[in-house]
């Protein structure tokens, strides 16, 4: 059996890239692809605790959070592609109109 | 009998209403029919309700009855409620009298000034309240009439609003008053602290019952209070200040509030507690050394004023202290015989003045008069007939009342002979200073400005019909009470026995009493002397020698200074009161607490630091996506960190 620890050394390692990732890219698909490889790592924390507990909720839960980030993807898309349509710019620096 | 009392106090309040909400609207005819309406319907009821009382069964007296409880909080009560007895049956019968004759009056006198519908509703009002304080069954009760009829003089006072000492003077007189008032209510709030009742008749039960000596501190105390209000309302020493500028409201004002009915309310007041001031001689005291004191006062003040309706203002001030006098030697009785009979040929005096002024378009100045006997003979005889009355010429009724007064004051359980010698001095000034009047005013050669002299006319029947009623009253009005020196049974005190016989009775046992010097016979002829001679005098400076007085004035010219300008009291309290209040109000209050603490440091302040801050917070607020979400980062590691560090 692979140890517990590798698989939660993995999704931590998954994580940080993801947080590093969506800190430090400028376009904006490339962010959102991080925040799926952060949901993925978190879900692969899941399916580890599960199987060494020997527990189904863990899977139960990966499933609910598949579905949220497939959900979340497709509004944030339709989003993009709106902005996109108005300042034809990806760049997340340049979307700033929000500020004080 | 309890409706027949709520029907002589609503007329007046429904005419107020009606004439101060639609007034403006009605014709001047109806606006006085409902004003005078409403007094005439208080004067029947207070009539009806004073037969009735009559033939009440005696357990019912006095009566009283609530109407509705008003406050009640804890043992706290105060209601609603009417205290009836023979001191409210004649106060309420002469109040509305004198009352619904000035009403007729101000239809004549008020016809040609502006505001005649306002006029009529405020006189309304103030019946209203005068007749609720005079029948209130408390203390608090009394207190909303008592507040009630000071609001409508200061209303009427500062009738003529647009004159500025019109204005002036209705403020002066609240604000005075209000100093009064205060001791007043800190009186009751004592009272009720002490025996746990505010109600007349529980109060009075219990001061009643009480062993002479027990609680004399209190009751003192609450003596004195009380009449530091009574000071104030009653216009006595050291709140007097405000009755003579009054004299700037319509005339009918003065004769109604400033010298038959508001200004004695102070001395109803003392009169109707006086079971509490019998057990306490030394409140006593004192107000019968501050009554006499003013009374003397008054009277040099008005020896050297020039102005009618102030120098009867003067005269007022002086006729109060004497009621005072009168309720301090312990012959209450004498002392609202005379509040009867000085509201009688007060108002009388005050009508008459005001229509010499209507005569001469609006001249009030003696020295700008003379000889109007010939042209205004209604008002010179009825103005006679007062004089004769105030200064106490025997048989008509100030001779009765005064008399009764002064010889309570050498005789009564409280007497003191100091006081009898002052206000028999004060008598005879008073006839003097009158009689000055009477001759500045109607006799003589006329010193009457030319212009004005073409309009000298005798009032109408609408304002010398009232003349002749009241100087009948005051001429009869005495016969009540036919003093025993004369062989009579003085019907008007025993009349009033049942209201202050216990309290002159508990005086009477306090008292100690030496033999006294002169007998009554000899006390009344002193103060006719007296009244005869001031009489004399003024004959003697102001009808036959006209020089004398310019010449006294001259040699004597430091104290006449005094005189008129009234002992400078009036600039005295400016420079003590008036003005550190209104410097303090501008330069502390205003600038700097109002505007600089308050405005600019705590509320401008505030908006400063706000702005500050967020000025500070809001670059957070960067529209830079990546810092959010570098600031969600550190927030969760944090929270990471704490979690399994600290736990």
């Amino acid at each position: 059996m692979v140890p517990l620890s590798h698989y939660l050394t993995l999704s931590a390692i998954l994580f940080g890239l993801g947080v590093a990732g969506f800190i430090f890219r400028k376009n904006v698909i490339t962010i959102f692809m991080c925040i799926e490889v952060m949901l993925n790592a978190v879900n692969l924390a899941f399916i580890a605790f599960s199987r060494y507990l020997g527990s189904l909720d863990g899977q139960v839960f990966v499933f609910f959070v598949i579905v949220v980030a497939a959900a979340e993807a497709a509004v944030g898309l339709a989003i993009i592609i709106a902005l996109y349509r108005t300042r034809a710019s990806l760049a997340i620096d340049e979307l700033d109109s929000m500020k004080m | 009998m309890e409706l027949l009392l709520l029907l002589m106090l609503l007329p007046p309040l429904l005419g107020a209403a009606l004439n101060g909400i639609f007034g403006r609207r009605f014709p001047q005819a109806v606006v006085s029919f409902i004003g005078c309406g409403a007094a005439g319907l208080a004067m029947l009821f207070a009539l009806l309700a004073a037969w009735t009382f009559s033939r009440l069964s005696p357990e019912l007296i006095p009566f009283v009855h609530s109407y509705f409880t008003w406050i009640e909080a804890g043992s706290f009560r105060a209601d609603c409620a009417i205290y009836y007895d023979r001191l409210t049956l004649v106060m309420t019968v002469t109040v509305t009298v004198v009352a619904f004759l000035i009403h007729l009056y101000s239809r004549g006198y008020m016809e040609h000034e502006g505001g005649y519908y306002r006029f009529f509703s405020y006189l309304n009002l103030f019946l209203f309240m005068m007749l609720t304080l005079v029948s209130a069954g408390n203390y608090p009760f009394m207190f909303v009439g008592w507040e009630g009829v000071g609001l409508c003089s200061y209303l009427l006072i500062g009738f003529y609003f647009r004159k500025k000492s019109a204005s002036d003077a209705g403020k002066k007189a609240f604000v005075v008053t209000r100093i009064g008032d205060a001791g007043f209510s800190l009186g009751v709030a004592l009272l009720f602290w002490t025996f746990g009742s505010v109600d007349f008749q529980s109060v009075f039960k219990t001061v009643g019952a009480l062993p002479l000596g027990e609680y004399q501190g209190t009751l003192t105390a609450i003596g004195i209070l009380l009449f530091l209000g009574a000071c104030g309302k009653s216009a006595q020493l050291p709140l007097y200040v405000w009755l003579p500028d009054a004299m700037e409201g319509p005339t009918p004002v003065s004769a109604l509030i400033h010298a038959a009915t508001m200004v004695t309310a102070g001395v109803y007041m003392v009169a109707r507690s006086s079971i509490l001031y019998a057990h306490a001689p030394l409140a006593l005291q004192i107000v019968g050394t501050v009554g006499c004191l003013t009374a003397f006062y008054a009277a040099t003040i008005a020896l050297a004023q020039n102005d009618l309706k102030r120098l009867l203002a003067y005269s007022t001030i002086s006729q109060l202290g004497y009621m005072f006098v009168g309720c301090a030697v312990g012959v209450f009785a004498a002392g609202i015989f005379h509040l009867m009979t000085h509201a009688f040929f007060k108002s009388l005096l005050f009508l008459a003045a005001g229509s010499v002024m209507h005569g001469l378009s609006g001249e009030l100045d003696m020295r700008k008069m003379g000889g109007l006997r010939h042209k205004m003979p209604t008002t010179f005889w009825t103005f006679l007939i007062a004089t004769l009355a105030i200064s106490g010429v025997p048989m008509l009724s100030g001779f009765f009342s005064k008399d009764e007064i002064l010889a309570g004051a050498y005789e009564g359980p409280l007497g003191q002979p100091w006081l009898y010698w002052l206000a028999t001095l004060t008598a005879g000034m008073t006839a003097f200073y009158m009689f000055r009047a009477v001759f500045l005013t109607f006799c003589g050669a006329s010193r009457v400005e030319p212009e004005v002299e073409h309009h000298v006319h005798e009032s109408g029947s609408k304002m010398t019909v009232p003349l002749i009623v009241l100087a009948f009253f005051s001429v009869v009005a005495g016969y009540v009470s036919w003093p025993k020196a004369l062989g009579g049974g003085e019907a008007f005190d025993r009349y009033l026995e049942p209201v202050f016989g216990h309290s002159e009775e508990v005086l009477r046992s306090t008292a100690a009493r030496q033999a006294e010097a002169l007998s009554t016979g000899a006390l009344m002829g002193f103060s006719v002397i007296a009244a005869g001679l001031g009489i004399l005098v003024a004959a003697w400076f102001y009808w036959k020698s006209t020089e004398i007085p310019g010449c006294l004035a001259e040699r004597f010219s430091g104290l006449y200074r005094v005189l008129v300008h009234k002992y400078y009291v009036d600039e005295f309290y400016d420079w003590l009161v008036v003005r550190p209040v209104s410097v303090g109000s501008e330069k502390v209050l205003w600038r700097a607490i109002d505007a600089g603490a308050i405005d600019t440091l705590m509320v401008d302040g505030t908006a400063h630091l706000t702005r500050g801050a967020g000025g500070i917070l809001r670059r957070i607020q960067s529209g830079y996506v990546r810092s959010y979400a570098a600031w969600v980062l550190l927030g969760a590691v944090f929270w990471l960190g704490y979690v399994l560090l600290w736990h």
